[in-house]
Formats: structure tokens, sequence, C-alpha cells
């Protein structure tokens, strides 16, 4: 089992099988023996069967990329050796039921000290012993993890639980002893104090910092993860959490809601999506706020619908028939989904605009550890006034921005409408007189979302001679490739915005004699955008659109490529 | 009749001479004064259409919002405040048409609004098309050879959904119609006010006279709490039957049942979640 600063389990067998419970249980207790941890998942779209799999990193140090080499794989099925043995090298080590491995690795049964512990169904908490065992990690760490795994099942089942993880941890100790090289990653400090959160998580906690109070939702892969992570809140604060009919009526119920005052938001995928763009042109001409969380994953049609993309920049960039101001950011981190999100509701009501989070599979199924999320810097504010017996919705400004008040707060009316309309929110075809101004006082607003625009960072030397250029989930993985190469010539340009672009970016851009985009799609639509909106040119693409995300080696191999 | 105060001046009303609109509007407005509701907690919904305009044409907060959903703004507008008296004003096309999955599920949800659906079997905006409601046979510009589909029945399916207040009434039947919407507006649910109505520049056939001829009032031995009975009365026709055609008290409502407003009504716009609330749901991932 090789190793420097960081150790790769990979976890791969039929839907079905627990490894969601295996990975579950050992993040935890993995942190609570200090180390740093990292896993995200692969799988099919499908609930029993085929070949799913979870790759767990720990570090001495942060881990927050995905890795293709793996130091332990532990399978749980015959097809899963098969399918994932690129991943595996000479040092790997193969463990896994006799049947499944058949002597190309160690035998651990898996199946037999489950039933031997009373339900053969705990045979996944048999391998998250082993695996603690393999690594010299103590049963005491584990107990406490599994316990609570199963909290809700009763007491018979968690003893059940807790005796299949004690005989898969002596069997891994005896194993440990037999490999050639042993688990020697020293830990981090203490990690008590850190949370382990996923995507879908860190974006649900960031609503809650800015005081989301309803999400409305048809459930599609990965945009649910966010609309459950809401759910599972509500039992602990205030929130309107409401599964509809159809994604037309998600983002439907959310303007109506916003309209009245909340700060709802809706969560969906590329195709349920496509569905609420009629809301989202809405949105723009009735200066309704709202927050739009678009998980990506390959298209077109129903696509690859549990695997990941960046292939939806222009649906988001151009949802919506006419013309009106938006904003769409697109987070790399866990720490920057909660932040943004957070950001984007009070983006949100401060321009009365629709403003996205664009994200993807791969950022919202990935977990690791975080120092705990703060919302500090950023308070909330609604920007509501009462509305006064002569309030008018759409009063015209010299900012574009009409003072804006909700039904209830107040003597005066608010009237919102779809069709063009006066300042009081009337239905106008007076063409060349107030349905100009209003047109006008909509495009005033692009200059405002202009303004508040994110700049792009910089991360690497100032002075290097390639720029790599990159927005959303694949950051993290560009970082680790870039500390790996440790080349001056090389730096990293991070858009956690999008769209609009800062005006920062074309002399950024131009600081480095040449440009490569990387993105998760099959065309650089970004770099397109950056083309277009500063004049910069780019060299051939770094793309991977496969469904999966870029590991740190092949960024690696292809930077190098680049250079 | 006494201004309403709902009623406004200085809008131009976009309907054509005629329209059966105008007699609806007037007697929603005499509802709402009857009713004495408080026009700072009022608001009205509606989608696109010749109906859905009408809440431009009174003095109320409104939400105009898109074509066939209506009634998804409207829930979201009590989830966000219980405590404002919602009524959805828009046509049969925008309602049961554009807006027939939302009718559904609206329904399933019990938000307590008030639907008052204008019913003229026939599109006005769009010009003589046919609409959900449409009788089979009647020839319009695209059903050239008369319309082939069943009409959709929409206080049969109502009742078969589980709404608990529905009723009927045809436009020129003033005094009733007034009753219905504002028993409608008291009623704790999901109320349905279909109104049969004329559309002289489109509908030829399902004129004034013919409702006059086709539609009959409830007896007054009718008893509108049997369900069954209640189906078996609104899958009539020729004669369509006028009154209140079912009612069921005691089904919880949509925000009522939402966590959110147990022991609290106070509108979400109104709620802060302190550092101190979220620092503890962050702890809860240690």
């Amino acid at each position: 089992m090789a190793q420097a600063n960081d150790f790769v389990i990979l976890l791969a067998g039929e839907a079905g099988q627990g490894i969601q419970s295996i990975e579950s249980v050992l993040l935890r207790a993995l942190k609570r023996c200090a180390y740093h941890v990292f896993a995200t998942s692969e799988v099919m779209s499908r609930v029993r069967g085929g070949t799913n799999s979870t790759t767990l990193r720990l570090g001495s140090h942060r881990v927050r990329a995905l890795p293709h080499q793996v130091d332990l794989f532990v399978a749980f099925s015959a097809e899963a050796v098969r399918r994932y043995t690129p991943r595996c090298t000479a040092e790997t080590l193969l463990v896994g039921d006799p049947a499944v491995v058949s002597g190309a690795g160690a035998a651990a049964p898996f199946a037999a000290l489950a039933t031997e512990a009373g339900d053969k169904r705990a045979a996944s908490m048999v391998a998250a012993g082993v695996i603690m065992g393999l690594l010299g990690q103590p049963l005491s760490a584990l107990i406490p993890v599994v316990e609570a795994h199963f909290s809700a099942k009763g007491e018979a089942l968690i003893a059940t639980n807790v005796a299949a993880a004690t005989a898969g941890h002596r069997h891994g100790q005896a194993l440990a002893k037999d490999t050639a090289r042993p688990f020697a990653l020293p830990p981090a400090t203490d990690l008590s104090q850190e949370i382990l959160i996923n995507g879908s998580q860190a974006i649900a906690l960031g609503a809650l910092a800015g005081d989301c109070d309803a999400i409305f939702s048809y459930p599609m892969s990965p945009g649910t993860g966010v609309l459950s992570a809401l759910a599972h809140f509500s039992t602990q604060t205030d929130l309107v959490v409401e599964q509809v009919e159809d994604e037309i009526a998600a983002i439907n119920m959310a303007l109506g809601a916003n309209y009245a005052g909340a700060r709802a938001m809706v969560t969906t995928s590329g195709g349920g999506f496509a569905l609420m763009t009629e809301g989202i042109s809405l949105a723009g001409i009735s200066e309704t706020p709202v927050v739009v969380h678009v998980a990506q994953r390959p298209g077109p049609g129903t696509g690859l619908p549990t695997r990941t993309a960046q292939e939806d920049l222009n649906l988001v960039r151009y949802a919506g028939h006419g013309l009106f101001a938006r904003a769409i950011f697109a987070p790399a981190t866990l720490e920057e989904a909660f932040a943004l999100t957070h950001q984007a509701f009070n983006l949100a009501d401060a321009l009365q605009i629709p403003v996205f989070i664009l994200s993807d599979q791969y950022l919202v199924d990935t977990t690791y550890n975080v120092p705990p999320l703060s919302s500090e810097g950023l308070a909330n504010d609604r920007h509501l006034v009462a509305a006064e017996p002569d309030y008018q919705r759409y009063q015209l400004t010299p900012s574009g921005l009409s003072p804006r008040s909700v039904p209830g707060f107040g003597p005066g009316r608010v009237c919102v409408d779809s069709d063009e309309h006066d300042e009081r929110g009337r239905i106008t075809e007076d063409l060349d007189g107030i349905s100009l101004q209003m047109k006008d006082k909509r495009f005033r607003k692009f200059a405002l979302v202009q303004e508040a625009a994110l700049p792009p960072i910089w991360h690497g030397p100032a002075d290097a001679e390639l720029l790599l250029v990159a927005w959303g989930s694949t950051g993290p993985a560009i970082e680790e490739a870039l500390a790996r190469l440790a080349s001056p010539k090389v730096a990293h340009l991070h858009f956690p915005q999008v769209w609009p672009i800062h005006a920062s970016a074309g002399a950024l851009l131009r600081r480095a004699g040449r440009r490569v985009a990387v993105e998760n799609s099959q065309e650089a639509t970004f770099a397109d955008w950056l083309r277009l909106e500063t004049g910069v040119s780019f060299a051939p693409p770094i793309l991977k659109y496969n469904g999966l995300a870029f590991s740190i080696e092949e960024l690696v191999s292809r930077i190098e490529e680049a250079l | 009749m006494d201004k309403s105060p709902f009623d406004i001046a200085g809008v131009d009303i976009a309907w054509c001479p005629g329209c059966g609109n105008f007699g609806l509007r007037n007697t929603v407005l005499k509802a709402f004064a009857a009713l004495k509701l408080d026009p700072t907690q009022l608001v009205m919904v509606s989608g696109i259409g010749q109906a859905a305009k009408s809440p431009q044409y009174y003095d109320v907060s409104y939400f105009n919002g898109l074509h066939g959903r209506a009634l998804t703004h409207a829930t979201g507008i009590k989830a966000a405040n219980p405590g404002l008296t919602v009524v959805v004003q828009s046509g049969d096309g925008d309602l049961f048409g554009e807006g027939g999955n939302h009718f559904i599920h609206a329904i399933r949800r019990n938000p307590d609004l008030t639907v008052i659906a204008h019913d003229n079997m026939v599109y006005g905006l769009t010009k003589g098309q046919a609409a959900p409601t449409s009788q089979r046979g009647m020839k319009t510009n695209v059903q050239v050879f008369g319309v082939a589909a069943e009409p959709l029945n929409p206080v049969a399916l109502a009742i078969a959904m589980g709404a608990t207040f529905v009723a009927q009434s045809v436009v020129g039947e003033t005094a009733l119609t007034q009753q219905l919407i504002e028993e409608a507006i008291g009623h704790p649910g999901f109320a349905l006010v279909n109104v049969f109505q004329s559309c002289p520049s489109f509908n030829k056939i399902n004129n004034h006279k013919w409702f006059k001829e086709n539609t009959a009032r409830l007896g007054p031995d009718y008893d509108p709490s049997d369900r069954n009975a209640a189906f078996a009365k609104a899958s009539e026709r020729e004669p369509w039957p006028l009154g209140l055609l079912y009612r069921e008290l005691g089904k919880p409502t949509f925000e009522g049942q939402l966590a959110a407003y147990a022991g609290d009504s106070t509108p979400l716009y109104r709620r802060r979640r302190t550092p101190e609330q979220l620092a503890t749901l962050i702890a809860g991932f240690r």
C-alpha cells in the first residue's frame, strides 16, 4: 500500500451493497482519528445492481481533490474488480470476499463474518471494520460512529452491526500483519471542531445563512440533495419545504412566495431547469428576486443522470425569453458553495433579479472536512420598504431599482405584472412612452449586476507563462495538480462568478503569455465567453466529457502536455 | 349600488362590448365589499387571457403571472404569508388547459384559496380556438372539423380530486354568483367557483340564451355534503347544475400543515434566522 501524504481507498460494488454506509462511517471514524478526509462517489442510475464506487481519501493535510490511483481497493463484486483494475498499481492492495477476489488479493470473508454476527446484511460494517483494522486505527473510533449510523434502527440492529464491525476489525488487524507496506500515514492535529459536509449540504447551509425560508422543487439528480438537506433542516429551523408536481410549478411557486416577501429557492438539474425557463423570464420582467440552484449533469435529454458535467453555461445564461439581468455563481469548494449561496440571496434581493448557483454532480456529491462555516461579514437585508398609499412597484428611478414592497406591508397596493407595465404595475402598450422607459429601467440593472460581480482569483506565480482558466468544481483538482507540478511557469485563474464577468478579467488573462481553459465539457464554453468579453485568445483547451470529474493525475499529465 | 371600495377609476378595460367579464367584475366587486375585506390583506392572482386581466381592473394588490401558473403563484403566496386572503381569477384555458396539472395538484394540497374560473367554453385572447371546456362538435378556426375531444368538466374533476368547496354558476345569475363567491372566500381551503359566461365575439353557440336554457339551479333539498351524490350531480349536463355542489369542512389546509407556522403565523418576510441558530445547525456536522 503506497502512501506519501495521503492514502486512497476505493470501495466498489453493486448498488444496494452498502457502499454509501461504509463511506459514511469511515469518513466519520477516520476524522475522529484526526485524518483529513475526502470522499466522492460515482454511481449508476439504478437502485440495485450495476457497479458503483466511492473514492475515499485520507491525508495528513487537507485533501479536497479526486485522485486516480488507489492504495487500497475493497471490492464487493467481481465486476467491480474488472471495472476498476485500471486504477490499481502493483502496490495496490485488493481486499474482498474470497469469491470476489479469487486469489488475486487478500481475502476478507465479509459475508461469513456478518452472518456470524447475526445478519448477513451487516457485511458493509464488517468491511468498515476490516478497513479500520488494516489501517491500524482503533476500534474505539469506529464503534460510536456505527452506533450513530444505525441509531434509528433499534437496539438489536445496532448490536449486530457493532459485532460485525468488531469482527471485521479483528480480521483487518490480522491482514495488516501480512501486508508488505503497512499503513503509516501520520495523522493531522485534532479535527474535532471541523465539520464534515457534502456539496449539497454546503449549498443548503449557505441558503440558511442567507435567510432562505422556503424551497419548492421537483426531485432530479443531482439537484435533489439540496432539497433533501433543507427538508432535514426544516425540523430544526423555520423553513417551508414543498415537493411540487413539476419544475414549472417549482419556479412559479417560488416567485409567488418571493412576491410575498419570502426568500424562496429552487434546486434542479439541466432538464428540469429547461422547464423553468419561462419562470426565469417572469422573474426578469416582474423584478422578483429568486435563487436557482442548477446542478449540472451530462445531456442532452436525459443524458447520464448520475454523472457530472459543466455543459449548461449557455443554458443558464440565456434561459428565458427577452432581455434582463442575472448573476451566475460557480463554486469550486464547499466553503465557496456556502458563501456564494449566502451571497446569492442578498444579491437577488438587492437587485431584484434571478441569481444562479451553478454546481455539478461532482461538487454536490463530494464530501470533505472543513473548518466550521461562518456567516459573519455578510448581513442579510431583504431591501423591503412599506407600501405607502401611493406606492408604485415599478417607480422609475435613475438606478433602475424601484423600492420593493410586499403585500400586507403598509397600506398601499403591490401590483406585479408579467405583461409590460406602467409604474403601478398595470398593462401598457404605450410603446414609445412608459413601455420603453420600463425596458430602459430594467436595462440599467445590467450595470448594477456588473458592478457587483466577483473578481476572478489568481493562484500561483504572478509571472506564469501558462494560465489555466477554470470555473466551478474543477478548482481543487487544478490546485493540487499545480502543487504536484510545482512549476514556476503555470498559474490558475478561478472564476467564482461566471456571469457577468468581472472587469479585471481581461488584464488578469493577459498577464500570462498563453491561456488554457480547463472545462468538464466537450467544448470550452467559458473560454468562448471570455474571448468575446475581453478579446483574449486561448490555446487548445483541456476538456473532459465522459461524465466523470478530472482526477489530479490526469490534470498533471495534461498540464505537462500543455507546457 | 354604492361604489365598491375595490373599484378603480381610470383603467382602460380591454374586454369586448357585451363580454360576460364585465358582469363578473361587478359581482366580484360587490362580494369583496359585502365581506368588508381588508384591502391591505387581499391579493388577487391570475395567469394570462382576457379573464386573467381581471385583477388589473380592481383596486387590489395582485400577481398577474404566467399563462397557466396562477395556482402555483397563489400557493407560493399562501406559503409565504398565510394571513393574506388570496383570490385567483382566470379563464378556462389558463386554469384547466395550460394549468391543468397545477389544478389537480393545488386541490391535493388544499391551500386556502378561492378560484373564480371564467368558463366561456372558448379561447378569447387568442381569438376563438377551442377551450378545454368547449363542447364536442364546435367548429373553430383551428378545430375546422369540430371539437373532437371530450370537454373537461371542472366541477366534477374538482370533486374527484377532493376539493372541499365546489360551486358552479352563470354570470347572469348575479345574486347566486355573489353568494357563492362570498361563501368560497369564507371557506377554509381550496374553493372553486366555476362561472359560465358568454363570449359574444367567439362563441356563437354557448351564448347568453343558451346558458339560460341549459342550466338549472340545484333544488332546495340538494345535500352538498354527500360527495358521491355531488360527483353524480356535477357530471350532469343539459342542464348543467348551478349552485353549491359540494362542501366539506375540517380538511387541513396546505399552509396549516407547514411546520413553519405551527404556533407562529408571522409571515416569512418578518422572520430572521439568528447567527446562533445557524451555528447550531452547522455544529451538527462535527
